[in-house]
């Protein structure tokens, strides 16, 4: 297989994840698009490790899912708090910080 | 001896810390400030008889013609400006020193008399006041060394004429006399100053009158400034001394006491303007040419002029007024004229010696008047309706009147004769004939009006409705002394004898070359005979109640015209009230103030609404448009930019992703393809 396919697949998969971050409504959604960032990331890394025969590819995505396993539960609990309050998860309208 | 001629300032300053002690603690005294007047002027007459006594015995400089005593003088510097020191001085020499012994004596016995004629006035300490002060003017102007000096004194004597003229101002008209004084004297002021002025320049930068006078006479002086500074100092002799044309103010002033009268309008203040002319001789003498005129008998100039006129209107003047103190006014104003002239015609001593022996039988006139209308006329001084016949209820003081006309009229042997000769003789010898002409048709003049005023005085039967008697010793003692004095004074001078001559002579005399004549008696003879004549016409007029002449001005309207000019004064009076002073208020000072409100005020004020405009401007289009436009501006633009990047803070946190990632793929890109 050719790295560039698998640069390909990271790149539409981060794409997809910005798409789902910046227009979905669901805060859940949102997170979840964050995971796909993430993991596209994770593909781009552990790719170049494997062409490169460079463990360090596979550690860096480790870290990189610890961080983002970290990333969910307090974003999760934001999210909760949220609908606790405001009984909808609809991200649009948490603009309580508007100018 | 001599100490009193090297400190002369003592004399002028007695009668000044009199004037203050008066003033002040007069009220409280039981002579209501009299005694301190009258024992201040029996100060200053001892002074003044000592400093006479101390010139006399001066010794005596030069021989011949150039015979003289050297003047005394201190300068003390009061303060200096550069090169130009103003200095106060005193300055004795004969004229001076007889100046002082003239005005101590008729002041003091003009205070003496007050005592009587005065008692139980409203402002009696007042009057004393003044008077000490105004004997204190005199004295300054009198021995003054600078004429700065002599302004001072000069000003205070007109100050204190206007006090005590004025002295009974609750009437209106004496208020009015007493303005009219001052500003008839003041328009000669003005001549003063200009004159004072410029003869400080033309004679390189000094006041000094002696480094005057020899300036002028060495002819180190420019001869048009120093003719414009004589003629300037004229104008101030014509006002203070009652020259014709501003000789108006003297009978009016006549509204003052009678013993004002005999002070300073007989005696002293008129004459300050001759002893101007006297002391600034070297002066008048280059700048008119007085000198003798050998060649050409028919010598004149300005001055001459001015006195010989005045000599003749002020005694056709004397011949219409019934009221005894203006014939005595218009009689002075006439001898001034004298006085003026005979100094005009280069009669120097004449000039100063009628001077001093007009100054006692004028005072005795005066005040001779003054006990007529105090004892025997009920306060009057009109001769027709009050007096008459008064000779046998006020013997003394009818012979002390007799004896001062005369001296007047110039009678042998007293005073009058001898000084009015001296006159007569130098004006003649000089040159200058047609003035010895008038001076001899003034001394007729003079006989003929005085013989009318003591006829109707004294003689016939009395019209007034008072009980006439004698007066007070303390007024009938100073009549008697001046009546000595009428006869006796002009001996110095008679007989052959050059007393006064020798005593008055000074460096200008001598500088100068002035001529002094010995007696001539084809002249003197002829003069006192035609004088003789007219007072026997005046007598014969009245005496002889069917002389034909009686009734005249009812009968010819010529005469009649002729005598309502003389009553109207020339019509001077209205010349100069509504002639001069009415086209001032008037027309002048309309045209002024329409000047001052349409012209000067427009442009003020075109200036103010032109300022307005402008300001205006700039604060609605510059201030409001410009200067505001920016800053608001600014602020405006601070505003739209905060308002427009406020929507970029909307609280949205996927905007704020999405520019998030916007930016890091714009560095993304940037880094690729730059780095």
């Amino acid at each position: 297989m050719l790295l560039n396919e698998f640069l390909f697949l990271g790149a539409f998969l981060f794409c997809t994840g910005v798409y789902g971050a910046l227009a979905r409504k669901n805060a859940v959604l949102v997170l979840m698009s964050i995971e796909l960032i993430l993991n596209a990331v994770n593909i781009n890394l552990v790719a170049f490790g494997a062409f490169r025969n460079n463990i360090a590819g596979q550690v860096f995505a480790l870290f990189v899912i610890a961080v983002a396993a970290a990333e969910v539960g307090v974003g999760l609990a934001i999210v909760l708090i949220i609908y606790r309050n405001r009984r909808s998860v609809d991200i649009t309208g948490v603009d309580l910080m508007r100018g | 001896m001599n100490w009193i001629l090297n400190n002369l300032w003592i004399v002028p300053a007695v009668p000044f810390v009199s004037f203050w002690l008066v003033l002040f603690v007069g009220r409280r005294l039981p002579g209501k400030g009299s005694e301190l007047g009258v024992g201040a002027l029996g100060a200053c007459w001892v002074l003044a008889v000592w400093a006479v006594v101390a010139w006399v015995r001066r010794p005596v400089a030069g021989t011949g013609a150039d015979k003289l005593r050297h003047f005394i003088e201190h300068n003390y510097t009061w303060f200096s400006n550069g090169q130009v020191k103003i200095t106060l001085g005193f300055h004795a020499d004969g004229l001076a020193v007889c100046m002082l012994f003239v005005v101590s004596t008729i002041s003091l016995l003009v205070h003496v008399y007050s005592l009587e004629y005065m008692r139980g006035d409203i402002r009696f300490t007042y009057f004393y006041a003044a008077l000490s002060l105004f004997t204190c003017g005199m004295f300054v102007l009198v021995t003054a060394a600078s004429t700065v000096q002599g302004l001072f004194g000069w000003e205070l004597m007109g100050v204190c004429s206007f006090m005590l003229i004025g002295h009974w101002w609750e009437d209106q008209a004496n208020s009015n006399a007493a303005l009219k004084a001052f500003f008839t004297t003041r328009t000669g002021d003005v001549g003063l100053l200009v004159g004072i002025s410029l003869l400080f320049f033309a004679a390189h930068q000094t006041f000094n009158w002696e480094a005057i006078n020899q300036a002028a006479l060495a002819g180190r002086v420019d001869h048009t400034l120093l003719f414009w500074g004589a003629v300037a100092l004229m104008v101030a002799v014509i006002g203070k001394s009652a020259q014709f044309p501003l000789h108006t103010w003297l009978p009016d002033a006549m509204a003052g006491p009678t013993p004002v009268s005999a002070l300073i309008h007989a005696a002293t203040m008129v004459v300050a303007g001759v002893y101007l002319v006297a002391r600034t001789y070297g002066v008048f003498w280059v700048a008119f040419s007085i000198g003798p005129h050998t060649h050409a008998h028919h010598g004149v100039n300005l001055l001459a002029v001015v006195g010989g006129v005045t000599i003749i209107i002020a005694a056709l003047l004397a011949f219409v007024q019934d009221d005894i103190k203006k014939v005595l006014a218009y009689s002075t104003i006439s001898q001034l004229g004298y006085m003026v002239m005979a100094l005009a015609s280069g009669a120097w001593v004449g000039g100063v010696f009628h001077l001093f022996t007009h100054a006692f039988f004028k005072a005795c006139l005066f005040l001779g008047a003054g006990s007529v209308s105090h004892s025997g006329a009920h306060h009057s001084f009109d001769m027709k309706k009050e007096m008459g016949g008064l000779r046998k209820h006020m013997p003394i003081t009818f012979a002390t009147f007799v004896i001062a006309s005369a001296a007047l009229a110039g009678i042998f042997p007293l005073a009058g004769f001898w000084s009015k000769d001296e006159i007569l003789l130098s004006a003649g010898r000089n040159g200058y004939v047609w003035f010895t002409v008038v001076g001899i048709i003034g001394a007729m003049l003079t006989a003929a009006y005085m013989t009318r005023c003591v006829y109707l005085t004294f003689l016939g039967e009395y019209r007034g409705h008072g009980h006439p008697h004698e007066s007070n010793k303390l007024i009938t003692v100073p009549l008697i002394i001046l009546a000595v004095l009428s006869v006796s004074a002009g001996w110095l001078n008679a007989f052959g004898l050059h007393y006064f001559a020798d005593w008055t002579r000074n460096e200008v005399f001598v500088a100068a070359k002035v001529q002094d004549y010995p007696f001539s008696l084809p002249l003197a003879g002829s003069a006192l005979g035609l004088a003789l004549v007219a007072a026997a016409v005046a007598g014969y007029f009245y005496v002889r109640e069917e002389f034909k002449l009686r009734g005249f001005t009812e009968r010819s309207a010529l005469a009649r015209a002729g005598r309502d000019f003389l009553v109207n004064k020339y019509y001077l009076d209205d010349l100069y009230t509504d002639g001069v002073v009415g086209s001032i208020k008037g027309p002048l000072a309309q045209g002024a103030y329409w000047f001052n409100q349409n012209v000067l005020d427009a442009v003020v004020n075109g200036v103010a609404l032109t300022t307005r405009r402008v300001a205006n401007f700039v604060y609605d289009d510059i201030d409001q448009l410009i200067i505001d436009g920016a800053v608001n501006g600014v602020g405006a633009g601070a505003g739209e930019g905060g308002v427009a990047l406020r929507t970029l803070q909307n609280g949205r946190v996927q905007f704020y992703a999405a520019i998030l990632f916007a930016a890091a793929a714009l560095l993304g890109l940037g880094l690729v393809l730059f780095v």
